[in-house]
């Protein structure tokens, strides 16, 4: 038994990332299929048919909580109130207005949608737990006003005269073929967002909010899109559950068990995977029938607690759900022989220093790139940085020093937006930036990097610098030629398929770098870059900087190692308790007496006096 | 009787109720609001971890002959109190085998990864107690009876000769004994050492293992006096609720709306949003028809949430 090793692809755009991945699919996908229509064909009893028919239901409202919570990380307790939405919809229209399934599903679907925008706007505001908890209100709310509508219980009407154009099939089997066809359709939407730059965005999301501000993406656009899709197939699938039941009540469909189950098949499957619902959904769904079935009367209940430890001892044993534990068994197995992943390449940096063309400062009358006047922001009584001006010219690199909390990287947070400044301004290439949003600001040409680099170890290293180029391009193939650039311009072109997970710290900063790179920006403020490297490691970076700066963008660089910035910076800028202390070229700016004491005491300031 | 007396009349019954029951809701999110606030746990047990300390007085007021010992009145309120340390020990266990592998300081730096874990592990927490409650216990209503139930003080007449307040005894011993046991634990975590090295853990729980507090075991302690404390709260119910297996549903979400208005972390925050809560929830019934007082409940909660997200008595604190 041999297998056969796969050759590394030399260039993958998103297009071919997208085929891969639905090729790499395909059979598992085709032999489920098969599987589940000879199924289908075979069983005869209709409580089984049932069950057959409620696997792909329940997996595609696992889907759906995927495509908003597993991928942006924004954890829903709330889908039952698309899903019941959805429900009432169909039954409403079906009831009142005669109007058929067939019509009644998009319509749920759009309704879902509708209160996907309504809920979402509001309710994106808030983070973590506080979203999560609020988004468990509106379900609940939802069941109390539909009892109190009198809706406690209502059932579709047969339409003997006329059963298919209503949806009324003799044969069940066709229900379970619509619903696998709704399944089908949710997990390419799913599949499609997954790598494209929608799905990437909602990770970068999840990843770090502020980052992926800062990176050009409009967060709370994405995030509402992500619930309108998702909304919408919530709802639709919650009108076809109506169909199945012919019976629909606020507790079933608005109920927080509702709720759970689209979460419980999403994580017990694997969170933040297209295909983790289905999974979770064909493992519990039967599991928990069959146990109703057969045990049902004699022991209440007992469903229930099986589930309870179905689950528990996956999460125990599998945190992220079956179907990333299964996948890092396999890729354990396949890397186990070759070594794979356990030395990545030692490329970064191929030229040393020392090849370097010698630094040319720019010319005093360059280009004013960032002009900054008079910035100020507090924070209650502290004053964070008061009163702050200086200039950046076309090509210069800048260094802004200062102890801790000098208000250097508060400094950087209202120069891309991240924070709102009190008062000032702010002109970007002559044009005033000041209060704009992180996106709009990364928009017109700041890239910034973060002290603490969060990358997503699950992708690889072209995904994560990826990104960052969506800003600088319409079509997700050019975002991953622009990624490869960005990889080439830090020497990591070689690295680009390895996982993020196992890089070394000096490939995680170079990767933040080449993500800020991405997006083709101006100007480039990086926020310690050196942190927590090595000598040889300091050089490495040292050199890419000075080449990224010689290609032509403008840098801006907050750092605490002397040595290496007085090597590095054209100027320096000196922060002191939010002021701006001292400004001019390295030899002067160290040699000042003031800058000596805010570093080291009245004791040494005297002594460089002397 | 002129309109306006009915009316004042309605308007003090349903403050009355609303106070009777906020308290004991209050005492609940307290319970709860330890967990959260120390843990920053979404535990969807809380509910069923209620209803288990509810059938645990149950059999201690019943079986265990405590109504036969010392009353059926004293015994009610024995048999909830009793509770207490029961469950305090159950949440000890579940915390040491269960909860402890997916909290923990190590899980609370992890950001979002970390969480998915801990709502799958408490919900299927919450599966097991509530349908192997209804395997052990059965599914028909039951509640701890006693003359207190069924007799209520009249307070007034408050106003002209005909206006006053009906209490039901057995929610207002249930109310007493409610603040009684909030106000010994809001001293207990303010004054001992003990509390204040829980309220170090929740504030900053890396902070306070360079303190030399043992975070692991503050975590542990939280899970069992919050355990213990609704545990209490529901035995008090139990005096006068009929209640099944599947009671904890009705009241996690009233717990974690209280807790969230109150104010992440704030424990004496939780006993007010309990509070408003349960003042909410009957005042609503004066304008709205009873089918949609939970609704006003949400309705309010989502208020708060969005106008004030610290909650009514939390502090805002966001780092970047």
């Amino acid at each position: 038994m041999q297998r056969n090793s796969e050759a590394p692809p030399v260039q993958t755009t998103s297009a071919e990332a997208r085929r891969k991945s639905i090729r790499a699919w395909l059979v598992p996908l085709v032999a489920f299929t098969l599987v589940y229509l000879a199924l289908v064909a075979m069983v005869r009893n209709q409580y089984y048919q049932l069950m057959l028919t409620l696997v792909p239901v329940w997996a595609t409202l696992g889907i759906s909580w995927n495509i908003l919570s597993g991928y942006s990380g924004l954890v829903s307790f709330g889908h039952a109130a698309f899903f019941g939405l959805g429900a009432y919809t169909l039954t409403i229209l079906f009831v009142n207005y005669g109007i058929t399934p067939w019509i009644g599903i998009p319509a749920a679907g759009a309704v879902g949608a509708l209160a996907g925008l309504i809920i979402g706007y509001p309710t994106f505001r808030l983070r973590g737990h506080y979203f999560a908890l609020s988004m468990l209100a509106y379900p609940l709310a939802l069941l109390y006003v539909f009892e109190w509508l009198g809706l406690q219980e209502v059932s579709l009407p047969m339409r003997r005269d006329a059963p298919a154009a209503f949806m009324q099939f003799s044969d069940n089997r066709i229900y379970t073929l619509i619903a696998l066809g709704m399944m089908f359709a949710a997990l390419l939407t799913s599949l499609r967002i997954e790598r494209s730059r929608f799905g990437m965005s909602l990770l970068a999301i999840k990843q770090n909010e502020i980052a992926a501000e800062a990176a050009g993406i409009n967060t709370f656009n994405w995030k509402l899109k992500a619930i309108v899709v998702s909304a919408l197939i919530a709802g639709a699938i919650g009108g076809f559950y109506a169909v199945v039941l012919l019976v629909v009540t606020p507790q079933t469909v608005f109920g927080m068990l509702t709720s759970a189950q689209a979460l419980i098949m999403a994580l017990f499957g694997g969170v933040g995977s297209a295909w983790g619902p289905v999974v979770g959904a064909a493992v519990l769904i039967p599991l928990t029938e069959i146990l109703h079935a057969e045990l049902g009367d004699k022991l209440p209940g007992i469903q229930g607690v099986v589930l309870g430890v179905a689950i528990i001892a996956i999460i125990l044993y599998a945190p992220e759900g079956i179907l990333w534990r299964v996948r890092d068994m396999l890729r354990a197995r396949r890397s186990a022989p070759s070594d794979g992943q356990a030395a990545p390449h030692a490329s970064a940096a191929p030229q040393a220093a020392a090849d370097l063309p010698p630094r040319h400062a720019p010319a005093a009358d360059a280009r004013v790139m960032l002009d900054v006047q008079g910035l100020s922001k507090s924070f209650g009584g502290l004053r964070a940085v008061q009163d702050v001006s200086f200039a950046v010219r076309e090509g210069e690199i800048l260094g802004i020093i200062g102890p801790n909390g000098a208000g250097k990287t508060t400094l950087f947070n209202l120069l891309n937006g991240i924070i709102k400044p009190d008062s000032g301004k702010v002109a970007f290439v002559g044009e005033s930036i000041f209060g704009l949003p992180a996106n709009a600001i990364c928009q017109r040409g700041i890239g910034r990097t973060f002290q603490v680099v969060r990358p997503f170890p699950r992708l690889t290293v072209l995904e994560n610098v990826v990104i960052g180029a969506f800003i600088a391009t319409d079509t997700d193939d050019d975002a991953y030629v622009l990624a490869r650039k960005a990889l080439a311009r830090v020497g990591m072109e070689d690295d680009a398929d390895l996982l993020a997970g196992g890089l070394t710290t000096k490939q995680l900063r170079l990767l933040e770098l080449a993500r800020a790179l991405a997006g083709n920006p101006k100007l480039l403020l990086l926020d310690e870059t050196l942190a927590g490297l090595g000598s040889d490691a300091v050089e490495d970076m040292l050199a890419v900087m000075r080449r990224i700066a010689a290609d032509g963008t403008t840098i801006v660089i907050i750092e605490h190692t002397m040595h290496a910035m007085v090597r590095l910076a054209d100027r320096f800028v000196v922060l002191d308790h939010g002021t701006v202390l001292a400004e001019g070229p390295p030899e002067a700016v160290t040699r000042d007496p003031n800058v000596i004491e805010a570093y080291l005491g009245k004791k040494w300031s005297a002594h460089a006096r002397a | 009787m002129s309109e306006f007396l009915i009316n004042v009349e309605n308007i003090l019954q349903a403050l009355s109720a609303g106070l009777l029951l906020g308290g004991i809701y209050g005492l609940m999110c307290v319970g709860l609001g330890i967990i959260f606030g120390v843990m920053r746990v979404i535990n969807f047990g809380q509910g069923d971890l209620m209803m288990v300390g509810m059938y645990c007085a149950f059999y201690l007021f019943g079986s265990l002959g405590l109504s036969s010992v010392l009353g059926a009145e004293v015994g009610a309120i024995v048999a909830a109190l009793l509770a207490g340390p029961i469950m305090y020990v159950f949440g000890l266990l579940l915390h040491r085998f269960l909860i402890s592998r997916v909290t923990g300081v190590r899980v609370a730096s992890l950001e979002g990864e970390g969480h998915y874990a801990q709502l799958i592990l408490t919900l299927g927490m919450a599966l097991i107690l509530a349908n192997g409650g209804l395997l052990l216990f059965g599914s028909t209503p039951v509640s701890i009876r006693s003359s207190l139930s069924s007799s209520a003080w009249e307070v007034g007449p408050l106003v002209g000769d005909y206006v006053s307040i009906f209490v039901n005894k057995a929610r207002g011993i249930a109310l007493i004994v409610s603040l009684a046991v909030a106000a010994g634990l809001f001293l207990f975590i303010t004054r001992s050492r003990l509390g204040k090295s829980l309220r170090a853990a929740a504030d900053n729980p890396e902070a306070a293992i360079y303190m030399g507090i043992d975070v692991d075991k503050a975590h542990r302690m939280a899970f069992g006096i919050g355990t213990a404390i609704t545990a209490v709260a529901g035995g008090l119910v139990a005096t006068y609720y009929p209640f099944q297996p599947y009671v904890g549903l009705e009241f996690v979400i009233v717990m974690y709306a209280g807790v969230v208005l109150g104010g992440l972390g704030s424990i004496i925050g939780a006993f007010w949003g309990g509070m408003i809560i349960g003042l909410v929830q009957q005042l609503a019934t004066l304008v709205l028809p009873t089918q949609l007082q939970n609704t006003a409940v949400f309705v309010v909660f989502l208020l708060v949430v969005f106008l004030r997200p610290q909650g009514l008595f939390g502090v805002n604190v966001t780092r970047a």
